[in-house]
C-alpha cells in the first residue's frame, strides 16, 4: 500500500474501534487497504475512517461524530478518478456529489486518515505516489480569504490581513436584520456585490460588504499621506458607504421576595434617583418610548421603578415610598432614533422590554476603509466633486489612494483587481478573479485596449481646482472597498472634568465612563526630562487634597466642619498644619497604618 | 561655568592653529568662539540627565529585536547579541551566555605564529585525541586508541596523558598508541561512568576555552575564543595584555579592576547597540556604567541592584516588593528626607529638579495663614 510507506506487512498491529481495543491483525497494511476498498465500493459506510500508524503498531477505525472531515478526489496509480466524462455529466446535472461518493470518486478524510495520505494540490503535480488530489487548489483558503481576487499575486501576509479585514467590514450580515434584536450590529445602507467576482461570489453575493468605487492612485494635496485616503464628498452625499448602527437595550420587570415587583411606568417625582420631569417627556403613558423618537446620551428609553434592596432604619419607618429609579437609558456617547420596541416574556414569565436604537453613520474624517488586499486606510479629507480630479471622459474618482501604499506591501493583486474592475465596468460584466483560475492579465489588457483605453490602466487626469492637466498619467480603475467597523463616532473622546473613582478620587478610566486620558509613567518621565516639574505637578493635581497633619505626632488630624475645629485625635491640643498633597497619598498613609506601619509626617514651616 | 576648554579639544585647536598658521590675535577669538560652542553643548544645572539617559537608551532598546544573526557554516563564533546580551550586561549576570575573548598578540606576529598561539590557548581534552575506545567488563579496563599525529602536533607528551588521569583506584598505562586505564575496584556501571570521566581529562591549553578562531582585523591577525579566562591568557607567550579583552565583565573586574570593568560595560553595551544598527551617544552608556560601578563592584540595574538599593523608602516601595520595603523601613525606623524626584511626585509636591529646583520664599502681607511644607516622612 502506497499510503503507509513505512508499513511492514509482517508486523502485527492492534486494532482500535472508536478508541476501544477490539482485535489484532497480522497484516495491518492490507487490512486497512481492504477497509478502504470496501468503503469506496459502498460496502462500508462512507463516514468510516481508518488510519494505520506503523510506528505505534496500531490501526484506528473511527465512526464517531464531531470529526472534521474534508472531501478529496481519489487517486489510483497516478490518475485521479474525476475524469472529464464525469465532469461533463456533473455539468449536465446527471449526477451529483452523492453519486461521486457512492462510486468511489470522492471520499471524505478525517485528520487521522489524512496522515496516511499523500495529497496533490492539482492535476499537474500528480505522481504515482499520490493517493488523493484536492478538488480545487483554491481549497487552501478559508471563507474570508476566498473573497480576495487574484490572491496569488499578493504577498502571503497581505492575504492574511485582507481576510481579517473582510471580517470587520460593515455588510448585510443577515437578510432578516430588521426583525433581529442583537445587542449591537452594523448594516450597510446600499451595499454592492464585488465587481470582480471570485468562486464564492454565487453564495456570498447575498451578503455584500462594500461598494465598487472608482479609484485613482495619486497624491492629492498631501491629505492621503501615511495610509490615509481621500474621498469624494459628493459620492458620500449620494449614499456611498452609508451605514446604520443598531443597539438593543433591554430590561426585565422582575418580581422580588415579599410580593414586591418592578414597575414599568413614568417614575413619580420624589423617588430616589429621579431624573427630573423633563427626562421622561419622551415616554408614552405606559412608560415606554415609541419608535422614531430621537434619543441622546442618558435619554430614558423605558421608565422603571424598583423596590429598594436595603432599607435603612429611617426609610423603613418613614412614609417615603421605598422605591428607586431604575430606568433604561441610552449609553454615554451614543445617540440615534428609536428603531423598534418589543415587549416579550422571559422563560421565567417575567415581562421583557427591548428597545432598538438606530443611528445613521455617514462617512466622516477618520473612519476606516479597506480594499480586500490588506490595504487599509482612514479618511483624511472629503473633497467636493467639483474639486476632485477628473479624467478626459469626465470620470471623477470616489477614492484617492496614496501610491506609497503599494511598493513595500507589494499587493499586485490589488492593482490587477483595479484593472479588471475597470475592464468589467466598461464591458458591463463581472470579470473572474478566483484564486489560481481567472482571466489573465493579458486578456484584461487586451480588452481594455479594444475599448480604447491604455492597457496599463493609466489615464490623463485634470486638476479639479485649476483645470490643468497633471504632468503624469494616473492609474485609475474600479475596486471593491469596504467600510470597517472602526468609526470615529464610536471612539471620539475628550474630557476636561468629570467623574472620579471613589477609592482614590482620581478620574475614571475609559470612554464609557467619561474617563480622563492618563498621564502615564512614560509621560511623567517625559515632563521630568524636560525639567517641567511645575507643569507636572499641575497635571497630577487631579486628586488634590489638603490634609491636616499633627505637628507633634505626624498623623492625619480631624477636621470637624460643624464645630469648625481641627485637632489631632491622639495629641488633642497640638498644633495642626495643612499640607497640600494628593488624595492617593493620603490613602497610602491610611493603608500603611492598616498594616501596622506608623507613617510619621514631619512638617516644617517655610 | 566652564572657563576653560577640556585638554583634548585645546590640544586639537593648537594643532589646527599650527597647521593653518593662524595669527595670534585671531587665535583668541577662535578659542572664545569654540568655548562658547562647547558651553552650549553641556547640560544646564538641574537638568535631569538620568531620565534623559534612560530614555535615550531604552527607546532604541524597544526597537531591538530578539533576532541574532546566524551564519551557518562560516568560521567565527556565535555570540549572544541584541536584547538578550543587553539584559546580560545591565542585569550584571555573573557569567555571560557565551563568554568570549578577543585575543591580540604583540605586533609583528605572522599568521602561523598566531595559529600556533591559538593552538596553545585552546583546551584539549582526552576525548579530542581519542580515536576509539574498548571496554573490558571482566577485567575492568578501558583501552583508548590515541591519535598520535594529533598529540604530537599539539606538543603533548604522550606519557603525560596517562599521568593526567588522576582518579582514585585506577591505574593508567601508555603503550604504543594505546592508553589503558584499569579500575581496581569497579562494577559495570561504574566502568561506564569512568569512561566518561576520563574523557574529560584536561591535557593542554586553557580550561574553559572550547573554540578558537583566527581572524583578520585590519592588517592584523587575532584570535576569537569561545570561553573566557583572561588571567591564563595573559600568561601565554606573545599575547598583548594591553589589548586583549573578554566579554565577561566580572572577569574583567577580577583581573583588571573596576575602571576596566566600567570600560568593559561601556564598550560591550555600545557594541551591542551598534551591531543592531542603533547609534546612541556614549555618554549615556557611560553614565549608566558609572552608576553600576560606583560602589567599586558591579551593581545590576534592578530589584537587587540600583533600583532596590535606593535610599528613599517610597522610591523602593514604588518600584518592586512594596510590602517588603515598607515593613523593613518600619522595623528599622527609617526616615525619608524627600530629596528625590519620585518621592515628591508621589506626594504631589514640587520635585527639586528642573524648574522645581528653586524655591521662592516670601511672606504675603495681610495673610495670617502660614504656608506649610512637608519635610520629612518617617516610618516607625
Amino acid at each position: 500500500m502506497a499510503a503507509s510507506g513505512t508499513a511492514k506487512e509482517h508486523e502485527q498491529a492492534d486494532v482500535y474501534f472508536n478508541g476501544r481495543f477490539i482485535t489484532q491483525t497480522k497484516t495491518p497494511a492490507s487490512f486497512v487497504d481492504d477497509i478502504r476498498k470496501k468503503r469506496r465500493n459502498g460496502l462500508i459506510p462512507s463516514q468510516m475512517n481508518v488510519a494505520y500508524y506503523p510506528e505505534y503498531k496500531e490501526v484506528r477505525i473511527t465512526t464517531e461524530p464531531g470529526r472534521v472531515r474534508r472531501p478529496l478526489v481519489i487517486v489510483e496509480n497516478g490518475k485521479h478518478k474525476l475524469t472529464s466524462d464525469i465532469i461533463k455529466k456533473l455539468d449536465k446535472g446527471e449526477i451529483n456529489l452523492e453519486y461521486l461518493i457512492e462510486h468511489g470518486i470522492i471520499e471524505y478524510l478525517d485528520a487521522e486518515e489524512e496522515e496516511n495520505s499523500y495529497i496533490s494540490i492539482d492535476e499537474e503535480h500528480l505522481t504515482s505516489d499520490h493517493t488523493h488530489m484536492e478538488i480545487d487548489p483554491m481549497i487552501i483558503m478559508g471563507t474570508s480569504a476566498v473573497l480576495i481576487p487574484y490572491p496569488e499575486y499578493n504577498r502571503g501576509d497581505r492575504i492574511n490581513y485582507g481576510a481579517k479585514m473582510v471580517g470587520q467590514a460593515i455588510s448585510i450580515m443577515s437578510t432578516n436584520f430588521p426583525v433581529r434584536m442583537d445587542t449591537k450590529f452594523n448594516v450597510m445602507a446600499y451595499p454592492q456585490a464585488p465587481l470582480v467576482r471570485t468562486n464564492m461570489s454565487g453564495v456570498l453575493d447575498k451578503y455584500p460588504e462594500g461598494h465598487n468605487v472608482v479609484l485613482a492612485i495619486m497624491v492629492h494635496e498631501g491629505y492621503n499621506l501615511n495610509d490615509a485616503v481621500i474621498m469624494n464628498k459628493s459620492s458620500i452625499e449620494r449614499g456611498l458607504f452609508r451605514s446604520f448602527y443598531f443597539r438593543t437595550y433591554e430590561t426585565i420587570k422582575k418580581r422580588y421576595w415579599g410580593g414586591q415587583e418592578d414597575e414599568i411606568k413614568i417614575p413619580d417625582p420624589g423617588i430616589k434617583g429621579h431624573r427630573g420631569e423633563a427626562a421622561y417627556k419622551n415616554l408614552s403613558e405606559d412608560g415606554i418610548i415609541s419608535p422614531e423618537i430621537p434619543v441622546h446620551s442618558d435619554s430614558v428609553l423605558v421608565g422603571k421603578v424598583s423596590p429598594l434592596r436595603f432599607l435603612s432604619a429611617e426609610e423603613f419607618t418613614s412614609d417615603i415610598e421605598n422605591k428607586r429609579e431604575a430606568s433604561v437609558v441610552v449609553r454615554h456617547g451614543e445617540e440615534g432614533l428609536v428603531d423598534d420596541v418589543i415587549i416579550s416574556e422571559t422563560t421565567n414569565a417575567n415581562q421583557l422590554f427591548k428597545v432598538r436604537i438606530r443611528n445613521q453613520r455617514i462617512p466622516e474624517l477618520g473612519d476606516k476603509y479597506a480594499a480586500r488586499h490588506g490595504q487599509k486606510g482612514v479618511v483624511g479629507l472629503l473633497v467636493p466633486q467639483e474639486d476632485m480630479p477628473f479624467t478626459s471622459n469626465g470620470v471623477v474618482p470616489d477614492v484617492i489612494f496614496n501610491p506609497h501604499a503599494i511598493p513595500s506591501r507589494m499587493t499586485v493583486g490589488h492593482l490587477l483587481e483595479i484593472l479588471a474592475g475597470k475592464m468589467g465596468a466598461y464591458y458591463g460584466e463581472r470579470p473572474d478573479g478566483s484564486a489560481f483560475n481567472h482571466i489573465t492579465e493579458d486578456e484584461i489588457r487586451d480588452r481594455l485596449t479594444k475599448m480604447g483605453f491604455r492597457d496599463d490602466g493609466k489615464e490623463v487626469l485634470y486638476n479639479g481646482k485649476t483645470g490643468e492637466m497633471y504632468e503624469v498619467m494616473i492609474f485609475t480603475g474600479m475596486t471593491y472597498y469596504m467600510k470597517l467597523d472602526h468609526m470615529v463616532a464610536d471612539k471620539i473622546h475628550a474630557r476636561s472634568r468629570g467623574p472620579v473613582t471613589l477609592l482614590t478620587k482620581q478620574p475614571t478610566e475609559g470612554r464609557a465612563k467619561r474617563g480622563g486620558l492618563r498621564v502615564g509613567e512614560m509621560e511623567q518621565q517625559c515632563l521630568v526630562g524636560h525639567g517641567a516639574v511645575l507643569t507636572l505637578k499641575e497635571r497630577f493635581d487631579s486628586d488634590k487634597a489638603t490634609i491636616p497633619i499633627c505637628k507633634k505626632c505626624g498623623l492625619i488630624g480631624i477636621h470637624d466642619v460643624i464645630k469648625n475645629r481641627v485637632y489631632c485625635p491622639i495629641c488633642k491640643n497640638s498644633e495642626i498644619a495643612w499640607v497640600d498633597t494628593g488624595y492617593a497619598f493620603k490613602l497610602t498613609l491610611d493603608e500603611l497604618k492598616a498594616m501596622c506601619v506608623y507613617p510619621k509626617v514631619g512638617v516644617e514651616e517655610m | 561655568m566652564f572657563m576653560k576648554l577640556p585638554p583634548n579639544i585645546d590640544e586639537e585647536l593648537k594643532l589646527y592653529f599650527e597647521k593653518n598658521k593662524i595669527a595670534k590675535d585671531k587665535q583668541d577669538a577662535i578659542r572664545a568662539k569654540v568655548l562658547d560652542l562647547y558651553r552650549s553643548t553641556t547640560y544646564d544645572p538641574e537638568e535631569p540627565i538620568g531620565i534623559v539617559a534612560a530614555q535615550s537608551l531604552s527607546e532604541p532598546a524597544t526597537q531591538m529585536t530578539m533576532r541574532t544573526y546566524h551564519f551557518a557554516g562560516t568560521a567565527g563564533i556565535q555570540v549572544t547579541l541584541g536584547l538578550p546580551r543587553m539584559l546580560e550586561i545591565f542585569d550584571a549576570r555573573k557569567e555571560p551566555r557565551t563568554p568570549t575573548m578577543n585575543v591580540y598578540l604583540k605586533p609583528g606576529f605572522n599568521i602561523d605564529q598566531v595559529k600556533e598561539a591559538a593552538e596553545k590557548i585552546k583546551e584539549v581534552k582526552l576525548k579530542d585525541v581519542v580515536l576509539s575506545t574498548t571496554l573490558d567488563l571482566t577485567d575492568m579496563w578501558i583501552k583508548c586508541k590515541i591519535d598520535m599525529d594529533k598529540v604530537r602536533k599539539l606538543g603533548i607528551d604522550p606519557v603525560k596523558v596517562a599521568k593526567a588521569i588522576k582518579i582514585k583506584n585506577t591505574r593508567s598505562e601508555f603503550e604504543g598508541d594505546t592508553l589503558t586505564v584499569t579500575a581496581k575496584k569497579s562494577d559495570v556501571s561504574n566502568l561506564r561512568k569512568l569512561k566518561y570521566t576520563i574523557m574529560e581529562t584536561h591535557l593542554s591549553g586553557i580550561k574553559g576555552i572550547t573554540q578558537v578562531v583566527v581572524t583578520k582585523e585590519g592588517d592584523e591577525w587575532m584570535i576569537n575564543t569561545l570561553g573566557s579566562n583572561l588571567k591564563k591568557v595573559y600568561a601565554v607567550d606573545g599575547v598583548d595584555p594591553s589589548r586583549t579583552t573578554s566579554n565577561n565583565i566580572f572577569e574583567v573586574l577580577d583581573v583588571l579592576g573596576v575602571e576596566a570593568a566600567r570600560e568593559a560595560i561601556v564598550k560591550q553595551a555600545q557594541y551591542t547597540m551598534e551591531e543592531q544598527g542603533l547609534g546612541i551617544d556614549v555618554r549615556y552608556i557611560m553614565l549608566l556604567a558609572d552608576l553600576m560601578t560606583l560602589s567599586g563592584g558591579i551593581k545590576a540595574i534592578g530589584r537587587y541592584g540600583i533600583s532596590g538599593q535606593k535610599s528613599s523608602v517610597l522610591v523602593r516601595a514604588s518600584f518592586e516588593e512594596t510590602k517588603k520595603h515598607f515593613t523593613g523601613a518600619a522595623i528599622r525606623g527609617e526616615s525619608d528626607p524627600l530629596l528625590g524626584t519620585v518621592e515628591n511626585i508621589i506626594m504631589n509636591q514640587v520635585a527639586p529638579i528642573g524648574t522645581g529646583a528653586f524655591d521662592l520664599v516670601g511672606k504675603i502681607p495681610g495673610s495670617d495663614k502660614k504656608p506649610a511644607k512637608k519635610a520629612k516622612k518617617k516610618s516607625k
